[in-house]
């Protein structure tokens, strides 16, 4: 056997395994040194992936040798190789830029066991997207999950740590509730496999515990992906995160549960539940456009930045169920290619947060006054990533807002409310980006008091390889917004495959 | 160099432009020649696709696919060039003036100023030569993004609030009815690629058309259709020359010429004219040319009253594409640049005005005309252009609007020139008179011209005015083009 | 009687349910993590309970004796996992009330978010 078949084992084991040796390094440089590189070769293999998966469909991999369904089997189509790319993807820009801000957030003998913990969340993420496997699926949520917790809680306000209870209740009670209903699933048909339980989840003639099953497992993972009204720890969970935890945190963990939920809803119970399509969009559609509506309204009047954009997320998460709600391949595609354009876009105005925080003395509106005189090249990075996030044409944010606009045009006059809805939660984002940007060129600057950090007293206005990781991530927005193939044609492959399991 | 190379190169100079400018913020006057060269160089360009226009020819560049059918593409057709020459070459006589006047004002920022001046020409062109309607939202949006920092200019805490209304009405139109109009039309006809005879045309009938023309009009905040004017007063707050060439013609145009375009080339002007619920259009323009004229009567801050004189002559060209006969389309046309050069020779003045006198109220003009006769006579010009009195450009594309009307017998539209002629020389003729008969009032400081950059400018543009009088036939012909499907 | 034969699932349900009480109901985040925990163990039943054939014995193959019934063994095996997963969440939930304990000075909910509020 070739490495290169092994690559879908690899990509978790890689970061896996990267974490014990992480947590023995002596001193904050070198595990962030080790943990960056892991995470890059994850990035690496997660393109290899997606380049085999465009060359050959689904990828395969039996795990220990044992064949599916009775093995665990990992499985890579265009969906999961989506997810991996944003997940490493994020993992990798967030660490390569974050280390001086790190640095500043933890201190320096915690700073192995972070990064330890940063590995073992991505392996996590990365398990999830990877596997074919319902069971494995909650064991890698559940690693990811309690090494996020531990992201979150280093944190350096001691407000993290209600946060971060409160995250790890709610987030373990949706495990559990996903436990549940895996748990009932398996009761009827004796198998764990995604694609196996399809199959035999069709000769079932007792609907009721399947109904109950889907219950529990979508409102289990709605609880993982924030799904409004189940995002309450969400906002301080991002506010009290460290900076760049944040900005790993907000390009991924929502996104990877809200896969899990389309991969149940649309392959696994669409053969037994009759008009199992109708339900779930009747029941998440509505919840979509009150995220969009309350997530946006709530934004218009935050004043502290991180919280403001988590709400954003709320708003944002709600575009995606939005869009896969429709049940077509169009709805679909635009909900993927939003999951990776938001990435992208929220990525990347997390780490211009996590720039400004560095100069600024906290992240509230009034304290980035005027900051763009100090730092003109991190604010015109920000200019250019809310014009993703709002939609402007030439980002990529524009792609997606189009492709879901004219989804939603063509569901009839219940997609018209939806896209009304789209519209006005732009202009909302138009409203609170601006707020920001106003802010920054135009305030009167605030003193810097006691915030002077090591990249200011060089004169230089963010660390260089924050500058570096924000501008990448910029640009790769415009990239994106001109040419979209890539992401469309993937999204677009996986939406397909998707709706093929509708009945 | 082919045509496609020059549509590039273009849009690109403008944008490479930019990039020396903030590069040489420390030398003005190399900034400033980069900004003339380029300038002169892109305005050469520009020029250069004329002919092959005029012979009939249809360049095209295409710079991306999106997806599906979605394309960044430009196609030059006569309406583009027009618009696009226009703005290529005012943006020379431009940065001539704005040298004059950001130093006669000793204005902050100037390196910021002439660089997202530059970034909004190419905007402009973009605009102008966009293939079809995703590309030309693309544009009017960098349009709406890059003239912010120019409105903002002065950053005070006045400007600031104006400026946001600026933005506000712009992007909230733009996101919430043009894109939406932009998206049902391609779900009607499948493609976005403007078509001479209206790409739309056997995809939509009844009332559903009225409804998308109006989210296209509203949409296009630029044209300042009534009640989404308001922006337009507010972006005077903005440093004159950004007022004169873009609040008089690179921003304001792109929106009439994005109407007049959807008009011709996504709805059809024979579809258009056979659907009734369309009609409503007519009076829509009809209604913000008497009503802004009105509103320009009580004003009593120059350059506030040339903004609603603006906005009445924006809904000019719109009453002119709404009359849908070819005569009024080539008056809709002809009047994009007969304005542009009657008032952009006002807002030079009224800047002038303020850089020599410091003078900015109707009230303090008397008696100007003794102080400053080249300044006071370029407004005269410009003023009698924006009545309509012979011999300037005015009248030429008001000749053809009233002959466009008489051709369908449109009583609406007559009456309305008619009367809003009536109105502009009421507010135009007294401060004219003021201006040159007046008596000065006493305690004003003393001075002379403008700077004389400001005042060639200014200069060069009156002489516009009036040649556009006499020498129109290349516009007309170019123009004649467009209605060449229309029966 | 059928309807309490199946008297596992309506623990199952009950400890779900106390434990789902306490985590809601609780100001004590100590009280919270115990509901929390009350709340798995429930699902840890239902997973036992679901494998349990009447008469079934551990699944080991014996020489000479037929007709065996086995248990299935595979859920025990999930619940075991899911059981390592629980300790662990309790586990580091503990250590960050511990945390709370040290910056805050209590582990009552609400004096938590009073102690926030007045920051």
């Amino acid at each position: 056997m070739s490495l290169s078949s092994q690559l879908p084992a690899l990509q978790i084991v890689v970061p896996m395994l990267t974490a014990p040796i992480v947590m023995l390094l002596r001193g904050g440089s070198l595990a962030w040194a080790a943990a960056a590189t892991s995470s890059v070769m994850a990035f690496c293999i997660a393109l290899a992936l997606t380049l085999g998966v465009q060359e050959l469909g689904v990828l395969s991999y039996a795990m220990g040798g044992w064949p599916a369904p009775f093995g665990i089997e990992l499985r890579i189509d265009a969906f999961n190789a989506l997810l991996l790319l944003v997940t490493t993807g994020a993992s990798s820009v967030a660490l390569l830029s974050g280390r001086v801000s790190l640095a500043r957030d933890i201190p320096e003998g915690q700073q192995p066991l972070f990064y330890a913990a940063w590995m073992i969340a991505l392996a996590g993420l990365s398990g999830i997207a990877a596997t074919g496997d319902a069971f494995n699926v909650f064991v890698f949520m559940e690693i990811s999950s309690l090494a996020g917790y531990i992201l979150v809680a280093a944190g350096p306000d001691r407000r993290a740590l209600p946060a971060t209870i409160k995250y790890l209740i709610m987030g373990t009670i949706g495990a559990t509730f996903y436990l549940i209903g895996v748990g009932l699933v398996y009761m009827m048909t004796g198998t764990l496999n995604f694609a196996d339980m399809e199959a035999r989840l069709a000769d079932v003639t007792t609907q009721k515990p399947i109904l109950v099953a889907a219950g529990f497992i979508t409102v289990g993972l709605a609880l993982k992906a924030a799904v409004f009204p189940l995002h309450m720890w969400l906002p301080n969970a991002y506010r009290f995160a460290p900076h760049i935890v944040t900005a790993f945190m907000a390009a991924c963990t929502t996104k990877v549960a809200l896969y899990v939920l389309l991969r149940f809803d649309f392959v696994v119970f669409q053969g037994n539940v009759s008009g199992h399509m109708a339900q779930y969009a009747g029941f998440l559609a509505p919840l979509a456009i009150l995220g969009i509506l309350v997530g946006s309204a709530v934004a218009v009047v935050e004043p502290h930045l991180k919280r403001l954009l988590a709400y954003s997320s709320v708003a944002q998460i709600g575009y995606i169920l939005l869009g896969a709600s429709f049940g077509d391949t169009a709805g679909l595609t635009a909900a993927l290619v939003h999951m990776f354009n938001h990435a992208l876009a929220k990525g990347g105005l997390f780490l211009v947060l996590a720039a400004f925080a560095l100069q600024a003395n906290g992240l509230r509106l009034a304290d980035i006054a005027g900051l763009a005189q100090r730092m003109p090249l991190v604010s015109a990075a920000f200019l250019v990533l809310g014009a993703s996030l709002v939609g402007i044409p030439g980002t990529a944010g524009f792609v997606s807002k189009w492709l879901l606009l004219s989804s939603a045009m063509q569901q009839g006059p219940l997609g018209i409310v939806a896209a009304v809805v789209v519209v006005l939660s732009s202009l909302a984002a138009v409203f609170y980006i601006w707020k920001i940007v106003e802010r920054l060129y135009f305030g009167e600057p605030v003193a810097n008091g006691g915030a002077e950090s090591p990249a200011s007293a060089r004169g230089f206005e963010a660390p260089a390889m924050l500058l570096l990781g924000i501008w990448v991530v910029a640009l790769a927005n415009i990239y994106f917004g001109l040419f979209p193939g890539f992401a469309v044609g993937l999204s677009e492959s996986a939406a397909t495959a998707l709706v093929s399991h509708l009945p | 160099m082919s045509s496609a190379t020059a549509i590039l190169l273009s849009l690109l100079l403008p944008l490479s432009g930019a990039l020396l400018i903030s590069m040489a913020g420390r030398w003005p006057n190399l900034r400033e020649t980069i900004t003339l060269v380029t300038a002169v160089s892109v305005a050469l360009l520009v020029t250069s696709l004329i002919p092959e226009v005029m012979a009939g020819e249809r360049p095209e560049l295409l710079v991306a696919t999106l997806f599906g059918d979605l394309q960044i593409a430009f196609t030059v057709e006569p309406l583009g060039m027009l618009f696009g020459a226009l703005a290529a070459t005012l943006w020379i006589v431009n940065s001539i003036y704005s040298i004059g006047y950001m130093r006669g004002n000793n204005e902050k920022k100037q390196t910021r100023f002439y660089v997202c001046f530059a970034i909004a020409i190419a905007a402009a062109l973009g605009v102008a030569f966009a293939g079809n309607l995703l590309t030309l939202f693309l544009c009017y949006e960098i349009l709406t993004l890059s003239t912010y920092p120019l409105v903002s200019h002065k950053g005070d805490r006045a400007t600031v609030a104006s400026a946001r209304v600026y933005l506000g009405i712009l992007l909230f139109t733009s996101i919430g009815l043009l894109l939406p109009a932009i998206i049902w039309t391609y779900l009607l006809a499948g493609t976005l690629t403007f078509m001479p005879d209206g790409l739309l045309s056997g995809h939509i009938s009844g009332p559903a058309v009225g409804l998308l023309l109006a989210l296209y009009v509203f949409g296009v905040g630029k044209a300042a259709v009534m009640p989404v004017h308001r922006w337009l007063p507010a972006a005077m707050v903005a440093p004159t020359p950004v007022s004169a060439l873009l609040h008089a013609v690179a921003v304001v145009k792109a929106g009439v010429f994005t109407i007049t375009k959807v008009i011709i080339y996504v709805f059809g002007v024979d579809n258009l004219f056979a659907e009734p619920s369309s009609g409503w259009l007519l009076y829509a323009a009809a209604f913000t040319i008497i009503a802004a004229s009105v509103v320009a009567l009580r004003q009593q801050n120059l350059k506030r009253m040339l903004a609603y004189s603006t906005i009445g002559q924006l809904s000019y060209v719109i009453m002119a594409a709404a009359v849908l006969t070819p005569l009024s389309e080539i008056g809709a046309a002809v009047h994009i640049v007969a304005h542009a050069f009657g008032k952009i020779t006002l807002f030079f003045a009224a800047g002038a005005i303020y850089t020599a006198a410091k003078k900015t109220e109707l009230g303090q003009l008397s008696g100007l005309g003794a102080r400053m006769p080249w300044t006071a006579t370029a407004f005269t010009i410009g003023a009698l252009s924006m009545i309509g009195v012979p011999p300037t450009g005015g009248f030429v594309s008001k000749w053809f609007i009233l002959a466009g009307a008489f051709q369908s017998d449109n009583y609406v539209a007559i009456f309305t020139v008619i009367a809003s002629t009536a109105l502009t020389a009421a507010y135009f003729l007294p401060v004219v008179f003021s201006m040159w008969f007046g008596r000065e009032v006493p305690g004003g400081k003393e001075h002379g011209e403008a700077p004389w950059p400001a005042v060639l400018a200014l200069m060069l543009t009156a002489l516009a005015t009036l040649g556009f009088f006499f020498f129109n036939q290349p516009v007309l012909e170019l123009e004649s083009q467009l209605v060449a499907h229309v029966s | 009687m059928e309807f309490l034969g199946l008297y596992n699932y309506w623990v199952f349900i009950a400890l779900l349910m106390i434990g789902f009480y306490a985590v809601i109901a609780k100001p004590n985040l100590m009280k919270k993590l115990l509901g929390l925990s009350i709340f798995q163990a429930g699902v840890f039943l239902l997973y036992i309970t679901m494998d349990k054939i009447d008469g079934g014995t551990a699944p080991i193959v014996q020489a000479g004796v037929a007709d065996q019934v086995f248990s299935n063994p595979l859920p025990q095996v999930l619940i075991l996992t899911a059981i390592v997963v629980g300790i662990s969440t309790i586990a580091l939930g503990l250590a960050v009330v511990v945390r709370i304990f040290e910056a805050y000075g209590t582990i009552e909910d609400d004096e938590i978010q009073q102690a926030d509020r007045s920051e």
